[in-house]
C-alpha cells in the first residue's frame, strides 16, 4: 500500500505550478528568479528543466531501500510506510554523508546557514498520510504529475506504453532502478539528457545491499579477531615465559 | 622564562594565525564561506585528508602496540611510546577536524543515543570513540611514570592485554570500514578506485603507513631532539615496510586484473595520472629503493622510501574521495585555501603538542632524555614536517 508518483512528461507543459505549490508547502520562497533557476538547491525541492520543447521534473526518487536512511550515523532519514523518505532535522550532526551517497543527488545543503540542514522533497508525508495528494500532484493541471498506488501507477504506466509507443521510450525509469523507486517517469526522451544518472551505471541493486554485504559480517568478526587476537598474544607471552623458566632452570641446573 | 623568536616558531605563528582567521569564517560565516563544498561536492579535503589521512598517519599506533605487545617483538620496545603517542595526538586531532567539518558539530553526540547500526559511519565514529579512548589508558602510564605513581601503573597493566587487543580490534575496523564508506557509492567513484575489496586495501595500506610513519617519525625526532637512532630498529622496521608495500602492490594488481581494467589504467587519462603519481609513490619507488640493501640498511634511506611512500598513500585518499569523483560531478573541486588553512592548524598543532609531551613525559628511553634540553631550546626544528605536507 505504498504511495509514488507518476511523471510523464509528455503531458507537461512546463507550467512550473509544481515548483510553486512545492515551494508553499514547505515554506519555501519563491518569485520569477526561483523559477528562473534550472536546478534545485536547498530552497527549490523540485525543478522543472526545458531543453528545447522538451520538458522533465527532477525530485527526490524516494527509494524502496534509500541509501541516505541507510548511510545515516544517526538515522536522520528514513522510508515511511507510506512511501515518502523522510527528514528528521533534530537528528542531524551534518556529516553530508547522505548527499555524498544519493545516486540521485538529491539532498542539498544550506551552505550559507550556522545551523544547516539538508534539504529534499519530502513527499508532503503530512497530506500522504491523511490520504491527500501531494502539492505538486494536486496542482498540475495536466496531469502530468499524478500521486496513487505505487503498484496501480506502474499498470497504468505499462497500459499508456502499450497503447502510445511511438510517444515514448520503452521504460518507466524508477521501476526497477536502484531496486525500485517510488517516483516514476515516463518520458519521450532519454531522461538521462537532463541529468538522471543512466540506469545501467546505478544498477537494479539497492545500493544499501553494497555496505550491507561488508556490515552483516561485523558481528561475527568482532568474536573471532578477538579470540585470535588473545590467542597470539597468550602464545606469544607464553613462549617468552617458557623460554625464561627454562633459562631460570639451566641456571639454577649449572650452579648446582 | 625568556621565548626566542626563531624561523620555526614565526612560522607556526603565522599558521595559528590564519587557522584562527578560518576558525572565526567557518563558525560565523558558516561552510560555504569557509570552503569551496558545493551540493555537488559535499565532502571536500577536510574529509579526504583530515579524516581518511589523518586516521591512517596514526595506524603506527595499533601496528606497533601489535608487533611488541601481540607478537612480542621486544627489540621494537622503543618505539611504542611515541607510536602510541601519535596515534593519540592523531586521534584527538581528527575529533578537532571533525568539529570543522560536521555541520552541526554540537550535536556529535547523537552518535550515542541515535544509533544507526547499518551505517558505515556510526561503526567509524563509534570506533573512533572507544579506540580515543584505549589510546588514552595505553597512553596513561606515560603520566604516571612521570608522577611517580605506583599503584595506578600497576593497574593498567593489569589490563594491558584487554587494551591492546581491543585497541587492534577496533583498528582493524575502523581503518578498513573507512573504506567501506565509499562502497555505497558505486555509480560515483571512478572505477579505478572504487572495488568492492575497497575495505581490505584501506587496512592493508595502514598498516603498510603505520611502518613507515613510525621510521619517519623516529628519524624525524631523533633530528630534533638530538638523540641518536637506534638502526636496528629502522632496519627492521624498513623490512616489514618492503613486505607490507608488496603484500599492498599485489593486492592491488590482483582487482585491476580481476575487474579488466589492466588496459585502462596504462591508458593515458586525467584519472590515469593521479593513479599513475599514486601508484609510483605508494609502490614502485620505495619497493625499488627498498629492495638495495644499501638503501635499507641506510637511516637516510629509509626515511626517504618512508616519506615518499607516506606522500603516495596520501595521494590515494585523496584520489578516492576527492578525484574519483570529479568525472561524475563534472567540474574540478579545488579547496579553498582557508580550508588548506584550518587543516595545517591542526597539523601545526599535532606538531606543538608531540613536542610538548616528549619534553615532560618519559616517551623516549631515559637515557637518550638526558641531552635533549640543549637542543629542545634552540627552537622549534620539529615543525619543519608540516611544511611537507603543505603542498598536499
Amino acid at each position: 500500500m505504498s504511495k509514488a508518483l507518476l511523471y510523464d512528461s509528455t503531458l507537461c507543459i512546463g507550467c512550473k505550478q509544481c515548483e510553486q505549490a512545492c515551494a508553499t508547502q514547505n515554506n519555501l520562497p519563491y518569485d520569477d528568479s526561483i523559477a528562473a533557476e534550472e536546478f534545485q538547491s536547498a530552497h527549490k525541492f523540485t525543478a522543472v528543466l526545458t531543453r528545447s520543447d522538451k520538458y522533465m521534473r527532477r525530485l527526490c526518487m524516494h527509494c524502496g531501500d534509500p541509501a541516505c536512511a541507510s548511510v545515516c550515523p544517526v538515522g536522520a532519514f528514513h522510508k515511511t510506510k507510506e512511501g515518502p523518505v523522510v527528514y528528521d532535522v533534530w537528528k542531524c550532526i551534518g556529516c553530508r554523508y547522505c548527499m555524498a551517497a544519493c545516486p540521485f543527488s538529491q539532498p542539498k545543503y544550506e551552505w550559507g546557514s550556522l545551523n544547516p540542514r539538508v534539504r529534499k522533497c519530502i513527499m508532503c508525508p503530512d497530506r500522504v498520510t491523511s490520504g491527500q495528494q501531494t502539492a505538486c500532484a494536486e496542482i498540475c493541471p495536466t496531469g502530468a504529475t499524478k500521486f496513487g498506488e505505487r503498484d496501480e501507477l506502474v499498470r497504468e504506466a505499462q497500459e499508456r506504453l502499450r497503447q502510445n509507443p511511438s510517444n515514448y521510450r520503452p521504460r518507466i525509469y524508477g521501476l526497477h532502478e536502484v531496486g525500485g523507486t517510488s517516483v516514476l517517469i515516463l518520458a519521450s526522451v532519454n531522461v538521462e539528457e537532463f541529468g538522471y544518472p543512466a540506469s545501467e551505471r546505478i544498477g537494479e541493486t539497492a545500493l544499501p545491499e553494497y555496505t550491507g554485504q561488508v556490515m552483516e559480517r561485523v558481528p561475527d568478526f568482532i568474536p573471532v579477531w578477538s579470540l585470535v587476537l588473545g590467542g597470539i598474544y597468550w602464545i606469544s607471552h607464553r613462549r617468552a615465559e617458557v623460554a625464561a623458566a627454562e633459562a631460570e632452570e639451566k641456571k639454577n641446573g649449572g650452579a648446582r | 622564562m625568556k621565548v626566542k623568536l626563531t624561523f620555526w616558531r614565526i612560522v607556526f605563528l603565522a599558521i595559528m594565525a590564519l587557522g584562527i582567521y578560518s576558525t572565526y569564517v567557518r563558525y560565523l560565516r558558516g561552510l560555504g564561506a569557509v570552503s569551496n563544498m558545493t551540493d555537488q561536492f559535499p565532502w571536500g579535503f577536510w574529509i579526504g585528508f583530515d579524516c581518511l589521512c589523518g586516521v591512517m598517519l596514526a595506524a603506527g599506533g595499533f601496528c606497533m602496540v601489535g608487533a611488541v605487545y601481540l607478537f612480542n617483538v621486544e627489540s621494537l620496545h622503543s618505539v611504542v611510546r611515541p607510536a602510541v603517542l601519535t596515534a593519540f595526538l592523531g586521534y584527538l586531532l581528527f575529533i578537532v577536524g571533525l568539529l570543522f567539518d560536521l555541520g552541526r558539530p554540537w550535536f556529535i553526540w547523537h552518535q550515542l543515543i541515535y544509533r544507526n547500526p547499518h551505517s558505515v559511519m556510526f561503526e567509524v565514529g563509534f570506533c573512533v570513540m572507544t579506540y580515543t579512548t584505549v589510546l588514552f589508558f595505553e597512553f596513561l602510564p606515560n603520566v604516571f611514570e612521570r608522577m611517580n605513581w605506583k599503584t595506578p601503573i600497576k593497574w593498567i597493566h593489569r589490563i594491558y592485554p584487554v587494551l591492546i587487543v581491543l585497541g587492534i580490534l577496533l583498528s582493524t575496523l575502523h581503518q578498513s570500514s573507512l573504506g567501506s564508506l565509499y562502497l555505497i557509492m558505486p555509480s560515483k567513484l571512478h572505477p579505478f578506485w572504487y572495488s568492492p575489496a575497497l575495505p581490505f586495501f584501506f587496512f592493508g595500506s595502514a598498516i603498510a603507513v603505520g611502518l613507515a610513519m613510525t621510521i619517519f617519525e623516529s628519524t624525524q625526532s631523533a633530528k630534533a631532539l638530538g638523540r641518536h637512532l637506534e638502526l636496528s630498529v629502522l632496519v627492521r622496521l624498513g623490512g616489514a615496510l618492503l613486505v607490507a608495500l608488496w603484500v599492498n602492490a599485489l593486492l592491488r594488481f590482483e582487482d585491476y586484473f580481476h575487474r579488466g581494467l589492466l588496459r585502462q589504467i596504462v591508458r593515458p587519462s586525467y584519472e590515469g595520472y593521479f593513479l599513475w603519481l599514486e601508484l609510483a609513490l605508494s609502490f614502485v619507488i620505495p619497493i625499488v629503493l627498498l629492495s638495495f640493501k644499501k638503501v635499507r640498511l641506510s637511516p637516510n634511506g629509509l626515511y626517504l622510501a618512508s616519506v615518499i611512500s607516506l606522500f603516495g598513500f596520501i595521494t590515494n585518499r585523496l584520489n578516492v574521495s576527492l578525484i574519483g569523483f570529479e568525472t561524475y560531478v563534472g567540474h574540478h573541486y579545488m579547496p579553498k585555501w582557508t580550508e588548506f588553512s584550518v587543516t595545517l592548524m591542526i597539523i601545526a598543532m599535532g606538531f606543538a603538542l608531540f613536542r610538548v609531551a616528549v619534553q615532560h613525559l618519559p616517551i623516549f628511553p631515559k637515557d637518550d632524555r638526558a641531552h635533549v634540553g640543549s637542543t629542545i631550546r634552540v627552537g622549534a626544528p620539529i615543525a619543519s614536517p608540516v611544511l611537507e605536507h603543505a603542498g598536499d
